[in-house]
């Protein structure tokens, strides 16, 4: 039985000409499958006309293979077998299109990942050969396509006003292109703000980010939504539709003079959560000192009730009359090129840590709470001073590794920067307290990065910090001390302070809210929750989906030159969508055989953007569709069509792929 | 001579941006699953029409394989619920042609999920080989030869 004469008219008409062309990839692939035994079942595969073997199929002497091919044999379609179409689709593609073959007339087999490197009996090389039939059965159903031509807005959205994010934006801003820049909480400035010095320079880390934070506020391409939240995003690459949620801070930032007094006149105190607890806040509040942009906000969770008859003190102390209890959220919709997300991390909570004390210990507390007291602007006003009767600490234990590299009961992974910034908090501690001594508990110590070891040595010899390689097996309260018990590995002596303070090296974890985040924008998170890059090694930056990137933290641990690096890198990833003339979509998109289409409308609902118009005949927008095919699996009378993988296309497939790998077939139309 | 032993046939339709990533991760990561497995790539499991899994089975394979995104993390938005409910719409089907409904498999991989792939994927092999051959396939066959002869 032979295809309909329908289905495939243009190849039809003179029969195909198929090259098949199978890497051995090294020992990659030809390590456990046999390519000759798959040039030889190919070469005599119904349609194929040549098939060949090359060493490493994607260099240029592997290229000029196939190109030579395609123009000695005049080769209607190419199947190249090798890695999986992820790595080299684009590389086989461009080379076909160099030797005049039509890109979409090429298909990739995927031997390796999906053969060669996870089989290794002799059912492989049968395997590798059904893999590339089904492919030879598809590219001879394929027809020559051109990408389709797309216009494309010309602004970026950076999600989240961390280090990270703020560089993406400034570094986009900077080549010429507007920037939304938005932040969930009242001011940007991220996790950075709240840190003390930094390692390994010391340098003051306030000092060196307010700059930043001011230049993101004044740039004039640089719109800054502070307090706001991305509700929806809707559309595809280079034409993103973003729908921000502004809430109402309820003083307007023009009017607010930042004088304080709201501050005295709200009999409201509630813990200060960028002082991590440690202080209080009133229900007006501005973040800290520094915070861009610099105004106060009523938080609406906590104040009296935004009612003038219940309480109205700080709009009555307000002399700027910045004060409007009828401020509303706002809706802020705008088209993006391209997104940023650069969402940051949260430390593993210390109420997990049960071998820790839960959580309920006053003076056991997480590194960022550490940092808040090393600050000047903190709640000790820089003094090491102890949470619970502010007595300052003079044994203070550091314990590295709490909650991270412990798959057994907490983050299997390692979280990169706590052995760096347990060395600067124990230095540091020292610096304040003279008479103090530090203990750092470690598994091992982890400083990779320029003079980051050199750091940890002066803390071990200049600084005499006392560091045992240990875990600590159990933190409890005894009186006003602090109980600790662990071993040193290196004596193999049970070691036991009687602490003042302890400080855990929590594990990093994804910020709250990045799976929400992720799932508005259909990318991917890990197993840790950490948003997932296109590639590990080569594409770190990107995610699966076409014009959104990954920054800082929110992608894995990372410190803050890796995270200002990544920042930098979104920037130039962002601009080159920016800046193109046009942009390409593809065009492997749904559409509709007019002669079938009964109208019926079934596939309308099935589209998720909202691709479809429904009539006499559905008309697809192929600018809209973005070619995942469920509108064709749900047509009822076969009148939907993916271009390049219709339903009669991928059944004989399924015959090529089922049938006997070791017998010369042919497979039947249908 | 001794009987060889049944190996399963299987196709597997695997979406590209989760289960079909989640299975080149297996392949990175060098995770060791049986072979009897034959991938189709799709843009999404929505893409996967029922008529496939039928000619699957009218081909003779033993067990239909369909990977997608985890719910909620639908790289079109919403094709695995659709796929989710064409399945379960399928099987119920399957019951009345006398074909076991546990040989279509609807799996949930992400890109990062490797192990889970291999793993998955390595039961159902198991699955398809303690279900042993497919009963109706005999008749099946003839039918089809019959049908195809005339």
């Amino acid at each position: 039985m032979q295809p309909s004469s329908l289905e495939r008219p243009s190849l039809r008409a003179a029969g195909p000409k198929i090259g098949v062309f199978v890497c051995h990839c090294g020992k990659n692939i030809a390590g456990t499958v046999d390519v000759a035994r798959v040039v030889e079942a190919l070469t005599h595969y119904p349609g194929v006309v040549h098939a060949a073997p090359h060493e490493y199929m994607c260099s240029d002497p592997g290229q000029g293979v196939i190109k030579k091919a395609i123009q000695d044999h005049r080769l209607t379609g190419v199947v190249v077998a090798a890695c999986s179409p992820s790595m080299h689709e684009t590389t086989f593609r461009t080379a076909a299109e160099e030797a005049g073959l039509n890109p979409y007339l090429l298909e990739i087999a995927n031997i390796r990942e999906a053969c060669s490197w996870v089989h290794d009996g002799p059912e492989t090389t049968d395997k590798a050969i059904r893999i590339t039939r089904a492919m030879v059965e598809k590219v001879k159903g394929n027809h020559p396509l051109s990408p389709i031509e797309v216009g494309h807005a010309t602004k970026c959205l950076v999600i989240g006003g961390g280090i990270s994010g703020i560089q993406a934006a400034l570094d986009v801003a900077n080549a010429g292109f507007e920037v939304l820049l938005v932040e969930r909480s009242p001011s940007i400035g991220g996790r950075m703000a709240q840190l003390s010095e930094t390692f390994p320079t010391l340098d003051c880390s306030q000092c060196i980010l307010t700059p930043k934070m001011v230049e993101a506020s004044r740039h004039p391409r640089i719109r800054l939504l502070a307090y706001s939240e991305v509700v929806e995003v809707t559309g595809y690459l280079g034409n993103y539709h973003v729908v921000i949620r502004k809430k109402p801070t309820f003083v307007d930032p023009e009017k607010c003079n930042l004088c304080g007094d709201c501050v005295a006149a709200c009999p409201i105190r509630v813990p200060n959560e960028f002082d991590r607890g440690l202080s209080e806040r009133a229900a007006i509040y501005v973040p800290f000192p520094q915070a861009v942009p610099s105004s106060y906000a009523l938080d609406e969770a906590n104040c009296l009730g935004l009612n003038p008859l219940r309480c109205s003190e700080c709009s009555k102390v307000c002399e700027a009359k910045a004060i409007d209890y009828d401020m509303r959220e706002e809706l802020i919709e705008e088209d993006v090129g391209a997104i940023v997300l650069a969402t940051g991390y949260d430390l593993y909570g210390k109420e997990l840590m049960a071998e820790y004390g839960h959580g309920t210990v006053p003076d056991v507390i997480d590194s960022l709470e550490f940092e808040r007291i090393l600050s000047a602007g903190g709640p000790t006003k820089g003094e090491v001073r102890r949470p619970s009767d502010g007595k300052v600490p003079k044994e203070v234990v550091f314990i590295q590794c709490s909650g991270s590299r412990d798959p057994e009961l907490h983050k299997s992974y390692c979280s990169k920067i706590c052995c760096m910034y347990t060395a600067k908090h124990a230095l540091l501690y020292r610096h304040n307290v003279h008479d103090g001594t530090a203990y750092v508990f470690y598994i091992d110590i982890r400083a990779g990065g320029k003079e980051y070891e050199e750091f940890v040595v002066r803390a071990m010899e200049d600084e005499r910090i006392l560091y045992l390689r240990g875990k600590v097996a159990k933190v409890f309260r005894d009186g006003d001390k602090v109980m600790v018990w662990g071993v040193d590995t290196l004596t193999g002596k049970r070691v036991e302070v009687a602490a003042d303070l302890v400080v855990l090296a929590q594990a990093m974890v994804p910020s709250a809210g990045t799976g929400d985040v992720a799932r508005k924008l259909r990318i991917a998170c890990g197993g840790e929750g950490f948003l997932k890059e296109a590639h590990p090694k080569l594409r770190p930056l990107e995610t699966l989906t076409a014009g959104i990137f990954l920054a800082g933290a929110a992608q894995g641990p990372k410190d803050i030159p890796e995270a200002v690096a990544q920042g930098s890198g979104t920037a130039a990833k962002a601009v080159a969508i920016l800046s193109a003339p046009t942009l390409t979509h593809s065009p492997e998109v749904a559409e509709v055989n007019e002669d079938l289409c009964s109208g019926c409308a079934v596939c309308v609902p099935q589209c998720p953007y909202g691709a479809i118009t429904p009539g006499d005949v559905a008309e697809v927008n192929e600018l809209l569709c973005e070619g995942c095919g469920t509108c064709v699996a749900a047509c009822p009378s076969g009148a939907m069509v993916m271009k390049n993988q219709t339903g009669p296309q991928v059944e004989r497939m399924i015959r090529a792929a089922l049938a006997d790998a070791r017998e010369e077939v042919e497979v039947a139309g249908g | 001579m001794a009987e060889p032993k049944f190996e399963p046939r299987i196709v597997a339709f695997l979406c590209r941006w989760c289960a079909g990533a989640g299975a080149d991760l297996a392949g990175t990561s060098r995770l060791r699953y049986p072979p009897n497995a034959i991938p189709i790539r799709v843009n999404c499991s929505g893409r996967v029409e029922l008529e496939w899994v039928m000619e699957a089975f009218r081909s003779g394979a033993d067990g239909v394989f369909i990977g997608g995104c985890h719910p909620g993390d639908c790289h079109y938005v919403s094709g695995n619920y659709k796929t989710r409910r064409r399945v379960h719409l399928l099987r119920r089907m399957l019951g009345e042609l006398g074909i076991e409904p546990e040989r279509v498999r609807l799996e949930w991989v992400s890109a990062t999920e490797g192990a889970k792939f291999a793993r998955v994927m390595g039961k159902f092999v198991e699955e398809m080989r303690a279900l042993g051959p497919r009963k109706d396939k005999a008749v099946a066959t003839a039918g089809l030869v019959a049908v195809r002869k005339g």
